[in-house]
């Protein structure tokens, strides 16, 4: 059975504010999904309620990955399971190194797999990894000895989420607007980099705002969210209309039928 | 191994005793009959013995300090203290660990001492109680001079520098408990290094009270001669009881022109124990002196370890960490005084507070008339790991002179919902995402230790993180 990612009837609020509504999607491995929205539509709202952030309150609804109910799982099981959030605004842990960071994170998602969790990979191994890894992204040597996000630049941070989701290699990422406040060459790395991890083996879901990632990503879904649901779906042409005509526009059009 | 457990004990893994076979021990509580018959046992020089009679008439006379502690330090009951035991027969420190008692050397074994000594130490010596017990330093260390011995052997072996310098720098009257601590010292360091002389490994001593209702009052002088450098390792524990005992030691230092001392403690008393602890030095032309002083233990801990400036060039430094957990107070910093032009300093300060536990930082800077282009940088900063814990920051700052540059930081933040989030998202554990960030947040000052040392505090801070989330 291919491995799928499956929202059902998904309500959630934050502070006691209703935010997604009924938001229902299905993305298999292999698939590439683009959510397009205006702000406030409910796009990071669902990509936190997927991670399980513990401000957004689940209303309602199922989110079912290989069987199994993430929503019943605390955040860390979630991600161990093959779930990743790359996020719009990753948080700085001072004091420690990204290096520390991602050996923990990868012990943690696949020791269990190797059934070695305490050990975990050896130092020398993992170098081998993440230098491979830091070589694919066009990342330098010597981001590894920085303290995880600390004083990084916007594109430094993105590049940092990529290769976070490079080393742990889920089963399904969620890009939350990974193309905001980057200039086109960041634009164009990080997207090389999420185009080096698709495959048959792993499903995306594409959060953004704009078009222009879409120009170096080719999603094979286009949803467009307002107002907490998916009102539309289609394939990349969608996309285009959007840029053409505006959010407003086909909001409109759906409601005058 | 006669042990006996405590069965209370959770995460403290050094709470155990061992029964007590001891050559003498002084009845409870205290008088003028006491301090003279430890003086006498020890043989002391007359000067000595009116020495710790000064001290003594002065703590009876000192009011209790009221301005630290929340009111705790009332409650110690001084007439429950035993304030002197001493282990073994013998007169000196022994030199081989074959020699120590099996009950006691199987106690360094388990806080593993003697493996330290091996792997990384140019000198070693174990307080047990009141008395060290064990000493040992480097032969080529001891070739160029450099004296490292117990305090009570330099006073036989050296009385005319230790009657030189005994004192100089913290006065029997200088507060309450260095009142005590003269009118009953006994044990503690004296190192001497002579001038270029850099000691590379650094030398250690360990305190360790066994005994319940002990009262340990080790006395440190350490000189560093000029332009050379020494670096002392101190750490301490004691068996977890319920009933109180109290730590109240004298550190004194001298540094002189161009020479350095580094001086780094992991405190980390059990739970019963009041560690109230006067640290000072004076660092002279040029030279530096350096506090690093991490307190995770004890009951309640008041120590400032401080600075005086005293020559032109001098630096000064303290870098403390302070980590209070349930019943635990930290009211911890660092005092630098800025006698001469042409001084600087850094304080930095870190605490955490969990459950139920509270830190303090008390820190004072001083800038003397005089002390031109004087240069002193602060930066506080607390973390707070639950809604129980709270954490104070006293910073005093008194400036008598108008070119100076003075700087000060605070900060106080909670482990945020957000910081762990972002780490559990990526597969680890609420409590190592925990322990993640406040490794973190200690790693500025962690780094600044020996490697050894460094895992040490990291895996006690670790051990005292245990089950703190969740």
């Amino acid at each position: 059975m291919t491995s799928s990612l499956s929202i059902k009837n998904l309500r959630v609020s934050v502070e006691d504010k209703l935010i997604l509504k009924d938001l229902s999607l299905e993305v298999k491995v292999g698939e590439i999904h683009a959510i397009m929205g205006p702000n406030g539509s409910g796009k990071s709202t669902m990509a936190y309620a997927l991670a399980g952030h513990p401000k957004y309150e689940v209303e309602g609804g199922e989110v079912w990955m290989d069987g199994v109910n993430l929503l019943e799982l605390a955040p860390d099981e979630r991600a161990r399971m093959g779930l990743f959030l790359a996020f719009q605004y990753p948080n700085a842990i001072p004091g420690i190194s990204m290096a520390n960071f991602l050996r923990t994170a990868l012990n943690s998602v696949k020791g269990e797999a190797n059934g070695d969790r305490k050990k975990g990979i050896p130092i020398v191994e993992f170098r081998k990894l993440l230098t491979a890894k830091m070589d694919l992204l066009g990342i330098d040597k010597s981001f590894a000895r920085r303290y995880l996000n600390e004083g990084f630049s916007g594109g430094e941070k993105k590049r940092a989420e990529v290769l976070q989701m490079a080393l742990l290699e889920p089963k399904f990422a969620i890009l939350d607007e990974t193309d905001s406040g980057l200039d086109i060459d960041a634009l164009r790395v990080v997207s090389e980099g999420v185009n080096s991890l698709t495959g048959p083996e792993r499903g995306f879901i594409i959060i953004t705002h704009y078009q222009r990632i879409l120009n170096y990503i080719k999603p094979d879904f286009v949803h467009v969210m307002y107002d907490g649901q998916i009102i539309e779906s289609g394939g990349l042409d969608l996309a285009e209309r959007l840029e053409e005509k505006g959010y407003d526009y086909l909001a409109k059009e759906k409601e005058t039928g | 191994m006669a042990q006996t457990f405590d069965v209370n004990l959770d995460e403290y893994k050094y709470g155990f005793n061992v029964p007590e076979n001891y050559a003498f021990k002084a009845r409870k509580g205290l008088d003028e009959d006491i301090v003279k018959e430890i003086s006498w046992m020890k043989k002391e020089p007359e000067w000595m013995t009116e020495f710790r009679l000064r001290g003594y008439r002065h703590f009876l006379e000192r009011p209790m300090p009221q301005w630290g502690g929340r009111g705790q330090l009332n409650t110690i009951n001084f007439d429950e203290i035993y304030y002197y035991i001493k282990p073994t027969d013998s007169d000196r420190a022994f030199t081989s660990w074959d020699d120590v008692p099996e009950d006691i050397k199987n106690t360094f074994d388990r806080l593993g001492i003697p493996e330290a000594e091996q792997k990384f130490l140019a000198g070693v010596g174990a307080q047990y109680e009141s008395e060290v017990i064990y000493h040992s330093i480097l032969e080529d260390l001891e070739n160029k001079g450099v004296l490292f011995l117990d305090m009570d052997a330099a006073l036989r072996e050296h009385p005319d520098i230790v009657k030189e310098y005994f004192s100089m720098v913290v006065p029997p009257e200088d507060n309450k408990f260095a009142a005590l601590n003269t009118a009953v010292w006994s044990g503690g360091s004296f190192i001497y290094v002579p001038p270029g002389v850099h000691v590379d490994l650094p030398l250690q001593a360990y305190f360790r009270i066994n005994a319940q209702n002990m009262g340990q009052f080790e006395r440190t002088l350490i000189i560093v001669d000029e332009g050379a450098y020494v670096h002392y390792v101190e750490g301490c524990t004691a068996p977890t009881y319920s009933t109180d005992s109290l730590h109240s030691a004298v550190v004194e230092i001298i540094v002189k022109e161009g020479g350095r001392c580094r001086y780094s403690t992991i405190q980390n008393w059990s739970h019963n124990v009041y560690n109230l602890v006067t640290k000072r030095a004076q660092a002279y032309k040029n030279a530096t002196m350096e506090w690093v002083d991490g307190n995770l233990g004890s009951k309640l801990t008041m120590k400032y370890p401080s600075v005086y400036l005293m020559e032109e060039g001098a630096h000064g430094e303290v870098l403390s960490i302070a980590f209070a957990g349930k019943g635990q107070q930290q009211d911890a910093g660092g005092k630098i005084i800025h006698v001469a032009p042409n001084t600087s300093s850094i304080i930095t300060s870190k605490s955490i507070s969990k459950g139920g536990g509270r830190t303090t930082y008390r820190g004072l800077i001083k800038v003397a008339p005089g002390a031109v282009n004087s240069k002193s940088n602060v930066v506080c900063d607390a973390l707070i790991l639950d809604e129980d814990s709270a954490s104070d920051t006293f910073p005093y700052i008194e400036i008598e002179e108008d070119e100076v540059s003075i700087g000060h930081e605070a900060s106080v933040s909670k482990v945020s919902e957000e910081q762990l989030f972002y780490l559990m998202s990526r597969g680890i554990s609420e409590d190592q995402a925990a322990n993640m960030i406040v490794s973190g947040f200690i790693e500025p000052i962690v780094k600044e230790l020996p490697m050894e040392y460094a895992l040490e505090m990291n895996r006690l801070i670790e051990m005292e993180m245990e089950g703190s989330v969740g």
